[in-house]
């Protein structure tokens, strides 16, 4: 039956997103963990979407699927801090190349379409109970 | 493939019973746009809803907008089929169209998420009208065999 697909599409929605909302809260987690003058700054996290063929019989029914997650290649940011305990030689300190502003709208984003794909599903949900109860 | 309208009972429930079909699929591809809003490069994707009907009831006038009238031709061994594959069993059939986005996007995704939520909506409402006529349609022939 197809409504069960409907299902499968918002429940691929779902994952998709949530998974989304996970990289920006490690995102906005490690946003000021400084890093010392051998490590490496954290580097912000992003999940790359794509479509995913759920029936190979029929190319119509797409879901979505993370293809990867990549790390922002931006600059880290560098503030003079001379005082901080991890400052390098020169009196500056490295910290991660999240963009906080950023963050914040892509985690409105994903948790607007979140929201969407459940109510899919809630909706489906009730046209298969209905479909279920046809003819009592 | 058989048609939908076969045997004397599926006479009965014809109509009802290939909208309610079609609308089915046609939650299956909205569910898809909604999935894929935030997808770079999607396109989002629908079906003339009267038009899959006509043709999936019968209707000759609509035999013209079902894949064969419009198959791509194949020049080179490498090409492939331009239509869609057909569910089994079932000659509701329909050829999916993109949506002319209202305004353009950045990621070249297409999906108006406010506007899928809507046909969405008006798909389900829909949907369990069909239910329902096919309902009472069940009530009348029951009453009618039981007497």
């Amino acid at each position: 039956m197809s409504l069960f697909k409907a299902f499968e599409i918002a429940a691929s929605g779902v994952t998709a997103q949530s998974q989304r909302l996970n990289a920006t809260a490690s995102n906005l987690a490690n946003a000021d963990s400084a890093a010392g003058p051998g490590g490496k700054a954290y580097q912000a996290r992003q999940v790359v979407f794509q479509t995913a063929q759920l029936d190979p019989k029929d190319g119509r029914v797409q879901g979505v699927k993370v293809q990867g997650v990549i790390e922002d290649a931006s600059v880290p940011r560098r503030v003079h801090d001379p005082r901080h305990p991890l400052a390098d030689d020169t009196g500056y300190v490295t910290l991660p190349n999240v963009n906080v502003a950023e963050e914040m709208v892509n985690m409105l984003s994903a948790s607007r379409s979140y929201q969407s794909n459940l109510e899919v599903m809630n909706t489906t949900k009730n046209l298969l109970l209905k479909t279920l109860s046809l003819g009592s | 493939m058989t048609p939908i309208t076969a045997g004397k009972l599926d006479k009965e429930l014809g109509v009802q019973s290939a909208a309610l079909v079609l609308r089915m699929q046609r939650v299956q591809l909205i569910a898809s746009n909604i999935a894929n809003a935030d997808t770079p490069g999607y396109k989002a994707v629908d079906f003339d809803f009267s038009k899959a009907l006509r043709a999936a009831t019968g209707d000759s006038s609509a035999r013209a907008v079902t894949p064969a009238a419009v198959e791509p031709s194949l020049t080179a061994p490498g090409h492939q089929t331009g239509s869609r594959s057909a569910y089994a069993g079932l000659s509701t059939d329909y050829r999916t169209l993109y949506r002319t986005p209202a305004q353009p996007s950045a990621d070249a995704n297409s999906v108006d998420m406010d506007l899928e939520r809507a046909r969405f909506a008006e798909n389900s409402v829909k949907y369990e009208a069909a239910l329902k006529f096919l309902n009472g349609k069940i009530k009348t022939l029951l009453s009618a065999i039981q007497g």
